[in-house]
């Protein structure tokens, strides 16, 4: 592509509109007013047009197609409230079902079309990946070419250039222009606007950091979008959940079993009913509202220095008091209070009773720890006690079975067998008195019984529910939004202007440039009307609307 | 001092009414006032003094609820909505001094009134804090997003302040019907507000026995005649009978005062366009036509410019650090969550578009009303009815 060489001298690149050193325009454009966006310079995408590569940058350079894509994104992320996606929907519900039942038709529509899961999509992704795609593209074609234009811009600047910014002025007939654009400069210089000069023109700038903003920004979006894609990563990122009893440890899952975590004890406080504050609240509410609850736990760490084959040996490593808002952490690992179970069975005590047998039970009692019971208890009185069967959670299954649920001893059955001291054990056929017992429940199950276990003591703990969380991600993502919001205040709460003024035999020629904020341009030029003999320049885009209104057109846009 | 608190929010409030009031003097009095008499017409400047003294005003009501009661008051919907008043104030006062637009000021301030008052229609009671909620990162969060919602809304009113400017009200279009549309809202809004008032100093209350969404027998109370009824509702205590019954899954007494906001509204409206003979946008318009639609066009660009990095900030940032920290995880795709990445990425387009030619003026105006129609509904509808349906609802 051949290069544009300039009046001036300067040689710019194919596809310029403004010349970048002078302004002069190069090319013919409707209207009274340059397309000062990205300084006229030649954009890689408004150049080539041919190879594919040429092809796909143009498409997703454009900025239509980048709001194109954040309108996709908005409206197909609204979607997905609509209704609960599968997370929320009620644990153990099924999905297939749930939605048609609770919705109806538009319900089961919206999970066979996937809305239910649609952040995970494959076309929320897609989404996603072309955003972040268009933002590379459409920076890295700005991006660069401004940079030029804007460091190789000369004061002077032709003369059309000037006549077609939007805030234009020339102030003829003064006593003394050069004395009038020196109090000029020294308004422009009080107000912070850095000052070339050349063959007496002058350039005042300010704000021009604010230019690169978006840039920043957009860079720091791509840092956070690419932190987010980190969590696919296996070992980026762990997400687990784990029940401890009071006075229990439990290893930490993802710590290779060197980590674990003991309930010291766990305690839950509700509001006072009484507080006058939250009296009426409360009332509302119906029923008690819980104020805090917490678990005072304690780290421990498999000892390094316990010998090879030797017991494992944990070694505390700190306390912490877990409530929701203050987790544990650990190298990178938080617990977080997520739950509790309160008044967990946790160990039954028995005792022995007997009509028919001459024997003293009544120091006769043992305890059943319901998560880890003994299998025999021997008796000083020649007694033995052995545990058949053990449900924690009973039930009597399809076949007619009976099964445990689970091992959280929710409705614990037993099955006993009692052996009195004149039963042989070493002989096999001798049996025992065997019956189920549980709470409320107590049966025989081999005929009449001499003696009868009786449930006489309940102990219960409270179990916390901690979330294991490790987030490897969680550092890229800061650093993203941080450069993100570094970026975007730039751009915001800062705005680039440029303010021309030459001397074009005696005919002071003004004018003036803002990317964003026209009103604070046009201030400075009444500060500077208001101290010297220029009149303030006017708005060209203002004197068209009036002309256009005159005219009895309604006319909004311009 | 929770009296107290309740004492200054109506001082703020009347003080929002005067300093209405006189931004209208300041516009309405130009006209008598002549080329010279410009200058002398001071009303604007009171009326801006007089919403200083407000926001003043209503600044110390959130600082001695927040010492009363414990915590940052902005944890209810009665609460949360009336710092979006404050916030729209505070928004307000900043912007002002930068145009001096008086135009601005008399549409900004019934605004503000409005929505303070739509918020003493919740429960005003002071709430207790569930655990998740006890952090000074939800404090943080909730106050930055509200102060960003605050001056995205001074866009909203800038745009609906050129809209009434530009558009032809004489011929029927699609524009028009925008606009009345807006304006129909607000007037049902305060039908809603006005009818609540009312049924409330009646002692109004009805009581019906129903079946609920889960087929079980239930009570309802509702504080306005039923002209729809819960399904299967049988009226035991006061009240007329209602028209029709609603099935299970939908909230009558809400739909019923839906339908009675509505209905007021309309009654209003249809006075006010038989006694003008012409849309509501049409009476307005005479009042603003000294406006420069360049000059509120460029307002509400720059509350936009600057409220989004605030908004993003509270709203996104600040909001997955609490989520980071209070729900093990910093974004989980709630809908609250999902409506404040909407929020954003619909004011990341509007940049967007402004920096193309032809989406300045009345297309971006449009967009800046859209906008904070989002913010409401993020608001209204995701809290009082999205929201409602998942666990951590309050
Ligand atoms: C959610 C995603 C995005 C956010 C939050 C964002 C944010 C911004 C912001 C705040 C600005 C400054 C606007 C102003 O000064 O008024 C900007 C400018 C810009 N953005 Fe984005 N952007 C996003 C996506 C995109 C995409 C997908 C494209 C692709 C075409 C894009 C292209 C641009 C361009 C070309 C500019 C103008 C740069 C300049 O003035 O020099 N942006 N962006």
């Amino acid at each position: 592509m051949e290069k544009v060489k300039c009046e001036c001298g300067h040689v710019n690149p194919y596809g310029t509109y403004l010349c970048e050193s002078c302004g002069k325009p190069l090319k013919e454009e409707k209207g009274k007013i340059a397309n000062m966006r990205y300084e006229g310079v030649a954009r890689r995408s408004q150049t080539y047009k041919k190879s594919m590569i040429d092809r796909v940058w143009n498409f997703f350079s454009s900025v239509k197609v980048g709001i194109w894509i954040i309108f996709a994104l908005l409206i197909t992320s609204s979607l997905g409230t609509v209704f609960p996606q599968e997370m929320y929907i009620p644990p153990g519900e099924n999905p297939a079902i749930y939605y048609e039942q609770a919705y109806g038709t538009i319900g089961l529509l919206y999970y066979q079309l996937g809305f239910h899961n649609l952040y995970s999509s494959w076309w929320y992704m897609l989404l996603i990946a072309s955003l972040g795609i268009s933002l590379v593209i459409a920076s890295l074609d700005r991006v660069v070419p401004l940079y030029r234009a804007l460091s190789t811009q000369r004061v002077t600047r032709h003369e059309g250039f000037l006549k077609r910014q939007r805030v234009f002025g020339e102030a003829e007939g003064l006593d003394d222009p050069e004395a009038e654009m020196k109090k000029a400069e020294k308004v422009l210089r009080e107000k912070k606007y850095k000052i070339r000069k050349e063959n007496g023109n002058l350039l005042a700038e300010k704000g021009r950091f604010a230019r690169w903003g978006p840039y920043v920004n957009h860079v720091g979006l791509i840092i956070f979008l690419i932190g987010g894609m980190l969590r696919f990563f296996p070992e980026m990122y762990t997400d687990e959940h784990v029940w401890v009893r009071e006075g229990e440890q439990e290893v930490i899952s993802g710590t290779g079993g060197n980590y674990f975590v003991r309930n010291n004890e766990f305690a839950i406080d509700l509001y006072d009913e009484e507080n006058e504050m939250f009296e009426a609240a409360l009332e509302r509410a119906g029923g008690s509202v819980v104020e805090s609850f917490r678990t005072s736990a304690t780290l421990l760490k498999r000892s390094s220095n316990g010998t090879v084959g030797s017991e494992t040996e944990l070694e505390e490593v700190k306390d912490h008091e877990i409530i929701v808002n203050d987790p544990l952490t650990f190298e990178g690992f938080s617990l977080y209070q997520v739950d509790y179970k309160l008044n967990e069975l946790s160990t039954f005590s028995f005792t022995l009773e007997s009509e028919t047998v001459d024997e003293d039970f009544s120091d006769f009692i043992f305890e059943v720890d319901l998560n880890d019971p003994q299998k025999l208890y021997e008796f000083e009185n020649g007694y033995e006690i052995e545990i058949l069967e053990y449900f924690p959670n009973f039930l009597i299954d399809d076949n007619r079975e009976p099964t445990t649920i689970n091992r959280i001893p929710d409705n614990p059955r037993i099955i006993f067998e009692v052996f009195p001291p004149d039963v042989d054990r070493e002989d096999e056929n001798a049996e025992g008195e065997i019956s189920l017992i549980g709470i409320q429940v107590n049966e025989s199950l081999n005929g009449d019984h001499d003696h009868t276990i009786r449930l006489a003591g309940v102990e219960m703990v409270d179990v916390t529910g901690l979330t294991i969380r490790k987030d490897r991600t969680l550092p890229v993502i800061s650093v993203g939004a941080i450069i993100f919001m570094i970026g975007l205040i730039q751009g915001s709460y800062w705005h680039h202007r440029r303010i021309w003024i030459q001397n074009r035999e005696g005919t002071l020629l003004l004018a003036g440039h803002a990317n964003k904020n026209w009103h604070a341009l046009k201030k400075d030029f009444s500060l500077i009307s208001a101290n010297t003999q220029i009149p303030s320049p006017v708005d060209q885009l203002d004197e068209a609307a009036k002309e256009k209104e005159n005219e009895g057109v309604n006319q909004n846009n311009v | 001092m929770f009296e107290m608190s309740s004492n200054l929010m109506y001082v703020a409030f009347f003080l929002f009414l005067a300093s209405t009031v006189l931004f209208a003097v300041s516009i309405t009095g130009k006209k008598f006032k002549t080329r010279e008499g410009e200058e002398k017409n001071k009303a604007g400047l009171w009326g801006y003094i007089s919403a200083v003294i407000a926001l003043i005003a209503a600044v110390s009501y959130f600082i001695v609820r927040w010492i009363a009661v414990g915590h940052a008051p902005v944890s209810n919907m009665f609460e949360y909505t009336t710092a979006l008043g404050i916030a729209i104030s505070l928004a307000f006062v900043i912007i002002y001094p930068m145009y001096k637009n008086n135009y601005l000021g008399i549409f900004t301030m019934p605004i503000v009134m409005l929505i303070i008052a739509y918020a003493s229609m919740f429960p005003t009671e002071a709430q207790p804090l569930i655990p998740a909620l006890q952090s000074h990162w939800l404090t943080i969060h909730v106050i930055t997003t509200v102060i960003g919602q605050g001056i995205l809304a001074i866009g909203f009113v800038g745009g609906l302040i050129y809209l009434i400017r530009v558009i032809d009200f004489t011929k029927a279009t699609k524009k028009v019907l925008g606009v009345e549309f807006i304006l129909f809202s607000i007037i049902a809004g305060i039908a809603y507000i006005l009818l609540n008032v009312g049924f409330n100093l009646a002692d109004y209350e009805a009581t019906f026995e129903y079946t609920n969404e889960l087929g079980e027998e239930a009570q309802i109370d509702y504080t306005m005649p039923p002209l729809v009824g819960p399904n299967e509702g049988e009226l035991i205590s006061g009240g007329m009978n209602p028209l029709f019954n609603a099935p299970a899954i939908i909230a009558s007494g809400d739909l019923n005062v839906v339908i009675w906001s509505f209905l007021g509204g309309l009654v209003f409206y249809l006075i006010l366009r038989l006694l003008f003979r012409k849309p509501i946008g049409g009476i307005i318009q005479p009042l603003v036509k000294q406006v420069n639609p360049q000059a509120v066009d460029e307002i509400s660009y720059r509350a936009i410019a600057i409220g989004f990095p605030v908004f993003t900030l509270g709203g996104l940032i600040f909001a997955m650090i609490w989520a980071q920290i209070a729900w093990t995880r910093f974004w989980g795709w709630d809908p609250k969550e999902v409506w404040a990445l909407v929020t954003f990425l619909f004011y990341a387009a509007y940049l967007h578009l402004r920096l193309s030619r032809g989406w300045q003026g009345e297309k971006s105006a449009w967009l800046c009303v859209l906008g904070f129609i989002i913010i409401l509904f993020n608001l209204i509808f995701v809290n009082l009815v999205i929201a409602g349906l998942h666990s951590y609802a309050m």
